[in-house]
């Protein structure tokens, strides 16, 4: 295969002055298909569930009156091992936009990775951002794209969260849409959502909890109360660790900050706060 | 199959540097110059659609002057080569220098090797840490390729605006100043004198409504991605009052001015 020359000293090569499309991934499938994720591991062996590769793992997103958030535990865990204790899994990936990842580590964060400098790379070349119906349909083509890893047991999905400011109702332009390994593309109505092991549980959770006119604070609140409730039940989920000071990563988007992570002191005092009451109902229950 | 006239190496460059040099020269200018804040990019331009100033990448900003579609298509270019090696290393490994060597490579073996050089000129600006770390390159038609320590300027009118942007231009402008230098710079210098402090500016000379203004700025302060189009009511707030500098007398026009300082 041909190598482009990618020193720094070089002209740019006629195709990068030619190519029609604003698509990075695009480009990067034209011109440097090495670097995309899918096709990196396509050499692998047939299986890698042996491969143990470390697996992130719960994530809850919900709206609220004015905007939409979304949460993940900071675990990510190698078979029956934790391999790491304080993983971000939620990234912002333009100004109204982020997505949270379960699954194989490696593959999402190299997917969000990409996710984010396709959108950039889109509003610089266009000079406008993408709607935010393509940028859940370009996710999906990108999550698409690893079918065939995905198949040999190195799955990855993604959560997307997005405020729409094209929206008709301010209040109701938060939205989540969630994704299966072959690309489909589910748009959550009901306000919420939960992906990865620790799901079952922070959806139920969140099904107690979910109150479409709740403020910011209350909702960020019952997200991080169904995140504890999924670390209960489920060992591959993070808790709150209030000894190492690990707490779950929050980000919230509205119409007037745009992709916001919570700082920590924030989601600490709400984590201490939700481990404070459940040790109280406890010491009732006794 | 006619064999091709004879024309001399020399002849040849000359002919081209005319045709692209003619082509620079009919379009509208473009300023860019550094202010306490950053650098400014201040461009005339009619359309509030087809730009001639962009985003590069999180520090890095472009602007153009000559054929649209020939800086456009070295604008895409750059975009895709830096978000290229932005993805491959780090988003940090990304520098103005860089860039602008590659685009001195390109626009030099467009001159030489084509029928038709690109007809444009191209200034690659970086924000820095601080003030001395911001970087402006000028790029011309073959390649040529200037450090500017202060300001560029593109386009037609570059020597009047050059004239005038030399008494004008002071290091360390807040950036309501430095649009206003830069605003003052491309109205037509018949008089000559408002450019220092406004003093002559109560003449008729200025009726001729000047263009549109195309305005954005790398700014240091900004987290992540630097670069920021000033458009509408914000833009509107930092030009000098145009019409009021224009039929008022001397002291309206002072006070205005005056005004926005406070603002800052």
């Amino acid at each position: 295969m041909e190598q482009i020359p990618r020193n720094s000293g070089f002209a740019l090569p006629s195709a990068y002055l030619s190519s029609t499309t604003s698509s990075f991934a695009d480009f990067l499938r034209a011109e440097a298909p090495d670097l995309l994720p899918s096709k990196r591991s396509a050499g692998m062996g047939t299986s890698g569930g042996d491969l143990d590769a470390p697996h992130g793992t719960t994530i809850v997103a919900s709206t609220f009156n004015g905007g939409v958030l979304i949460a993940g535990d900071r675990r990510a865990t190698s078979g029956n091992l934790i391999a790491t204790r304080d993983m971000d899994k939620v990234y912002v990936t333009d100004a109204y936009s982020a997505v949270g990842i379960a699954g194989t580590a490696g593959i999402a964060l190299e997917l969000v990775r990409l996710y984010t400098v396709e959108l950039a790379h889109y509003e610089k070349i266009e000079g406008v951002s993408l709607s935010l119906d393509g940028k859940s349909n370009k996710l999906a083509t990108m999550v698409r794209g690893n079918l065939d890893v995905a198949m040999a047991g190195l799955a990855v999905v993604p959560l997307f969260v997005g405020y729409d400011i094209e929206a008709s109702d301010p209040k109701r332009a938060g939205r989540i849409v969630s994704f299966d390994v072959t690309g489909g593309r589910y748009e959550e109505n009901a306000g919420f959502h939960a992906i990865g092991s620790g799901s079952v549980f922070a959806k139920s959770a969140m099904k107690k909890l979910y109150d479409p006119e709740a403020d910011q604070d209350a909702a960020v609140r019952a997200a991080i109360e169904s995140l504890y409730d999924a670390a209960d039940d489920d060992t591959a989920t993070g808790g709150p660790d209030v000894a190492r000071k690990i707490y779950p990563s929050v980000v919230t988007i509205t119409a007037e900050h745009g992709a916001v992570e919570l700082p920590t002191e924030e989601t600490s005092t709400i984590a201490e706060a939700v481990v404070a009451d459940r040790a109280a109902q406890q010491d009732w229950r006794s | 199959m006619s064999m091709p006239l004879y024309a001399s190496p020399e002849q040849l460059m000359r002919e081209r540097s005319e045709l692209a040099r003619k082509g620079i020269a009919r379009g509208r200018s473009v300023v860019v110059l550094k202010y306490r804040g950053g650098v400014l990019f201040v461009a005339e331009n009619p359309s509030p659609t087809l730009h001639k100033v962009s985003e590069i990448y999180d520090r890095i900003g472009f602007a153009a002057v000559g054929r649209y579609s020939e800086f456009e298509s070295l604008r895409r270019g750059g975009i895709r080569h830096v978000d290229l090696q932005g993805y491959q290393y780090d988003r940090r490994d990304v520098s103005a220098r860089a860039l602008a060597n590659v685009y001195a490579q390109t626009l030099s073996t467009i001159f030489t090797e084509q029928l038709k050089p690109f007809e444009v000129e191209i200034c690659v600006a970086q924000v820095g840490a601080n003030a001395n770390e911001d970087e402006l390159y000028r790029l011309t038609y073959d390649g040529s390729i200037v450090d500017e320590p202060q300001f560029v300027v593109m386009g037609g009118q570059t020597d009047a605006i050059n004239t005038k942007l030399k008494e004008t231009f002071s290091d360390g402008m807040e950036l309501s100043d430095a649009v206003r230098v830069a605003a003052e710079a491309f109205r037509p210098s018949t008089s000559s004198g408002s450019g220092t402090n406004g003093s002559s500016s109560s003449g008729s000379a200025q009726e001729g409504e000047p263009s549109k203004l195309e305005v954005a700025v790398l700014e240091r302060e900004r987290p992540g991605r630097k670069f920021r189009r000033i458009t509408g009511a914000a833009l509107d707030a930092l030009l000098p009052a145009r019409t009021e500098a224009a039929d008022s007398s001397d002291s309206g026009s002072e006070g205005s001015e005056g005004s926005e300082k406070s603002d800052n």
